[in-house]
């Protein structure tokens, strides 16, 4: 049983009441004194010369402070691609610069050339409406086939829209291709993973604030990464010192992955005070979100599977191409390589797997990590193909998984894809998958659909996952040009509260309630006298931020470290209150007692001695009572997980209804279920969407077609059934103190396959030979699929 | 520029607007009652609703000028009396139906005004009412149930947590 409040209890959040009292500070709540305005100027074309910006009639417009264009940032620095992948060749990977504003040429519909600041953001956007641009339009590169056969470069001064030709285990692709063409059976699945547009509901925003008396800047943002933006803008793109630069995350609206990155939005807003005098403020709209976010997904891949007869997996291999879009975003070449070729072995013991991912410039919004980042692409490849191998070779999908899952004593395992796993239970999942499921009596609600003349399906789906992001040292082999450890400082205030400093940022995800009932727990005090400080550089000794499933596994490790440093001072400073030895103390519940003895002092009474250290062995000790502790962690975190998903469809129309989802996720130890349960709601439902629902079209002109929500379909309440959660009982990770995986990724990743594999169950079971729908399965598709078969 | 009189959560306010002022911006910028959120430029999200003379209304979709005279309720005006969260917010506290809490003002708003038109709605009920309400974080599931929740239904037996 859980402590009152502490590791494992369903604590409710504290943060809700802010939230539900409309008290929550997002960035463009905030008002700073004497503040103007800035609006964004973005191109209409998707491929275009800039020939002239004539900035003169807007300069004149009432209210307008300046006008900046490309020209005002040649410059300075561009904003970096965070890792170096490198070619099957060896060559590095191609970096063309991504500057602040466009300049010489835009490259896609929305890349901001011009920014007009004044007054108010009404005569900002009526002065850029008078903002002349000479923009000689090109034709576009939409299509990655096309980029990559053609001529015509996204970015003339590399000579080809390749950015890498990645190939992964290089050394093992001669003895895949070998195994592939001896092997008894072979199923080859060609397939697109829909490219999505994250859609946190709170579109970005950016505060820019120069001080000139002290020379230093105040970058109040929509980040999930504050400590990495303030990295990115000090090394490579203004150059202002870290010393001098303070970035701020408040309140986030959330952020799946498309606040991780550093924009030029944030740069303009710092140099635009520093010209014009005043705090500038931007806010984007809707559209302007869907125009220049980073998207994710946009994977084209042909995945084979080879097996025996008997269903034995001998080999995977798979040739993706990848969408970059216009400019490398921070981590774009990381997603489709090293959080997607490492999973292609999937939960199974198959002894050959060889991915190859080339990745391609387009003249789209570029594409970057969204919920899961390339784990989702391998899981849809690998789960898919799996499904129809079943059906060719007239296997149950369960059993052929089982067949060759990894087994609970196999443990650590080393995947054919190089990673190695620390511990699951993969059929154990199963088991409780199927209990819950009841699929025994799956084909009497089979009948009962299809006596309202609805075929039914049941997909199923097993996943594990990559996450708790990441040693420095393997990622730094890998690449990496960051480490990616966290760091926290735990601060006992003298009256005994305590204040706790982490590098993650909670924008949804109950940092605020979680890591103080981890601290309490250790410190057996009450949660509520532990408060978190996250998200401002000036007062946090470091941080990687909040994505890849990290928070908890890599920040909360910190946390866990530095909270094991206190305990051991304040044993020392007991031991002497106590006239004891600092061997002889025990520290449980909160209360130091000297073994054997009744004699004790509670931590309270510590803290305040290590503030007034009156009595106090100051040779030996230092006053004070703060520890910092940064955390590498050892190796990533496995989650996985089984998931069933049973869909009705509707023979007349295409119509795809989700009547039962059940997600059984193992995620190590569990600090807060219902958060964690939470979480998986969440991401099943963003899976759901994308397997249903989403979709970014452009048009060959390279047009965003579904820039609104009026044409890009979120999944809304009425799409939707309660989905079934189970987490107890995982198999702790082997390497944190907590014996936390994490949870943020794992129902994104694991539920897309799911939805398609139940979908193409139910049309089979009508007598439809469709083996595959391309995502997300619309009515149209599913109609025409059905009708075209 | 026009002037504009109304009754924001009980207290009488007036300000100076332009013609194209939208409501949402009136409370944001000129009242500072930043809880009306504002996520989307179409009407779709839902983050920005509040009750206009008793209804749900986007705010986002009236001009300040067209709120003349009206009895307006925002997301800061909702707790009791006392400072303490209404039956609304507290089920959403208990069920954990907010995450990072962008949407979370026009869910709360939304779900008042279904349950003052219907106080025990099924499932059903409460998805359909809620089309007009976009969360990217919970997948509805907490919002449901936190809204069942608060109708007074027993939610014990929906999927396990």
């Amino acid at each position: 049983m859980p402590k009152d409040g502490g590791i494992g209890a369903s604590t409710t959040r504290r943060e809700d009441v802010r939230f539900l009292t409309g008290k929550g500070k997002y960035t463009a709540d905030i008002n700073v004194f004497g503040q103007a305005a800035a609006i964004f100027v973005r191109s209409t074309v998707a491929n275009g010369v800039i020939k002239s910006i004539d900035t003169s009639a807007a300069e004149s417009m009432p209210g307008v402070l300046a006008v900046f264009t490309g020209e005002d940032f040649v410059d300075v620095g561009g904003n970096p691609a965070g890792w170096l992948i490198n070619s099957r060749d060896g060559e590095p990977m191609k970096e063309p610069k991504r500057p602040v504003l466009a300049h010489g040429k835009v490259r896609h519909v929305g890349d901001a050339y011009a920014a007009v600041i004044a007054e108010t953001e009404q005569q900002a956007r009526d002065a850029a409406e008078e903002i002349i641009a000479d923009i000689e339009e090109l034709p576009a590169v939409i299509n990655m086939a096309d980029a990559l056969a053609g001529d015509n470069y996204v970015h003339d001064e590399i000579g080809t829209n390749q950015c890498f030709d990645w190939g992964w285990i290089e050394d093992n692709r001669a003895a895949t291709d070998e195994a592939i063409k001896n092997a008894p059976h072979v199923t080859t699945l060609e397939l697109v993973n829909n490219r999505l547009v994250p859609n946190a509901m709170e579109p970005r925003a950016s505060i820019g604030t120069y001080d000139a008396a002290g020379d230093s800047y105040l970058l109040q943002t929509t980040s999930q990464n504050p400590h990495l933006t303030r990295l990115l803008i000090s090394a490579f793109v203004l150059g202002i010192p870290e010393n001098k630069l303070t970035v701020i995350a408040p309140d986030v609206g959330g952020g799946f992955g498309s606040k991780i990155y550093h924009y030029g939005e944030e740069a303009l807003v710092l140099a635009a005070s520093k010209k014009v005098g005043r705090p500038v403020k931007w806010v984007a709209d809707r559209t302007e979100s869907f125009l220049s976010d980073a998207h994710g997904r946009d994977h084209v891949t042909k995945i084979e599977l080879a097996c025996e007869k008997d269903g034995t997996f001998i080999a995977f291999r798979s040739e993706t191409l990848a969408n970059v879009g216009a400019y490398l975003s921070n981590f774009s070449t990381a997603t489709p390589t090293f959080l997607h070729g490492t999973l292609m072995a999937g939960n199974y013991t198959v002894p050959n797997v060889y991915v190859n991912v080339k990745t391609v410039f387009t003249n789209t919004a570029p594409v970057d990590a969204y919920r899961g980042a390339g784990r989702p692409e391998a899981t849809y490849s690998i789960e898919r193909v799996i499904d129809m191998a079943a059906r060719e070779l007239g296997m149950d999908p369960v059993e052929l998984r089982r067949k060759n899952f990894i087994k609970r004593d196999q443990f650590p395992f080393t995947s054919a894809a190089g990673l190695e796993y620390d511990s699951g239970d993969y059929d154990a999942l199963m088991d409780k998958m199927e209990a819950i499921v009841d699929r025994k009596a799956f084909e009497e609600r089979r009948k009962a659909s299809e006596a309202k003349g609805k075929l039914r399906g049941l997909g199923i789906n097993a996943y594990v996952e990559a996450c708790g992001i990441a040693p420095s040292n393997l990622v730094g082999v890998l690449g990496s040009r960051v480490g990616l450890y966290d760091a926290a400082t735990v601060r006992v205030n003298a009256t005994g509260n305590l204040s706790v400093m982490v590098g993650a940022h909670s924008h949804g995800q109950g940092h605020e309630t979680v890591f103080p009932q981890i601290v309490a727990d250790m410190l057996g005090i009450d949660p509520a006298s532990v408060d978190i400080v996250h998200g401002d550089t000036s007062k946090i000794p470091f941080g990687m931020g909040t994505y890849g499933s990290r928070s908890l596994a890599v920040c909360g490790s910190a946390m866990v470290r530095a909270t094991e440093k206190i305990i051991a001072k304040a044993k020392k400073i007991a031991a002497h209150m106590l006239e004891a030895s600092a061997d002889d103390v025990d520290f449980a519940e909160g209360q130091f007692t000297v073994k054997g003895t009744d004699k004790s002092v509670s931590f309270g009474e510590v803290a305040l001695k290590a503030y007034i250290p009156h009595n106090y062995p100051l040779e030996d000790i230092e006053p004070g009572l703060e520890e910092t502790a940064f955390y590498d962690p050892a190796n990533f975190t496995y989650p996985s997980g089984a998931y069933a998903c049973e869909v009705e469809v509707d023979p007349e129309t295409g119509k795809v209804t989700i009547e039962r989802f059940t997600a059984c996720d193992d995620f190590g130890n569990v600090m807060n279920p219902m958060i964690v349960s939470g979480q998986v709601h969440g991401g099943v439902v963003q899976g759901i969407g994308q397997a249903l629902l989403e979709n970014t079209t452009y048009d060959e002109n390279g047009q965003l077609l579904s820039a609104s929500y009026m044409d890009y379909v979120m999944p809304r309440a009425d799409d939707l059934p309660f989905i079934a959660v189970s987490h107890d009982g995982g198999t702790p990770c082997t390497h944190n103190p907590l014996g936390a995986k994490g949870c943020g990724e794992g129902g994104a990743i694991g539920s897309p396959p799911t939805v398609v594999n139940a979908v193409i169950d139910a049309l089979q079971s009508g007598g439809k030979n469709v083996t595959h729908i391309d995502m997300p399965l619309t009515p149209a598709r599913v109609w025409a699929a059905m009708n075209n078969a | 520029m026009a002037s504009v009189t109304m009754t924001v959560n009980g207290k009488s306010v007036s300000g100076e607007v332009e013609g194209r002022t939208l409501l949402s911006d009136f409370l944001r910028n000129d009242l500072h009652l930043t809880g009306t959120h504002v996520g989307c430029d179409t009407s779709q999200c839902g983050a920005c609703v509040i009750h206009v003379n008793g209804a749900a209304v986007k705010a986002c979709t009236m001009f300040a000028v067209e709120a003349d005279g009206t009895d307006v309720a925002t997301i800061e005006g909702q707790a009791n009396a006392d400072g303490s969260l209404n039956v609304i917010q507290q089920a959403f506290q208990d069920h954990h139906g907010l995450q990072c809490g962008f949407c979370t003002p026009g869910m709360v708003m939304s779900a008042a005004a279904l349950l003052k038109e219907n106080p025990t709605p099924t499932e059903r009920e409460v998805r359909e009412y809620l089309e007009g309400n976009i969360c990217r974080c919970t997948g509805y599931h907490n919002i449901v149930k936190a809204i069942m929740a608060a109708s007074g239904q027993d939610v014990s037996a929906i999927a396990a947590e």
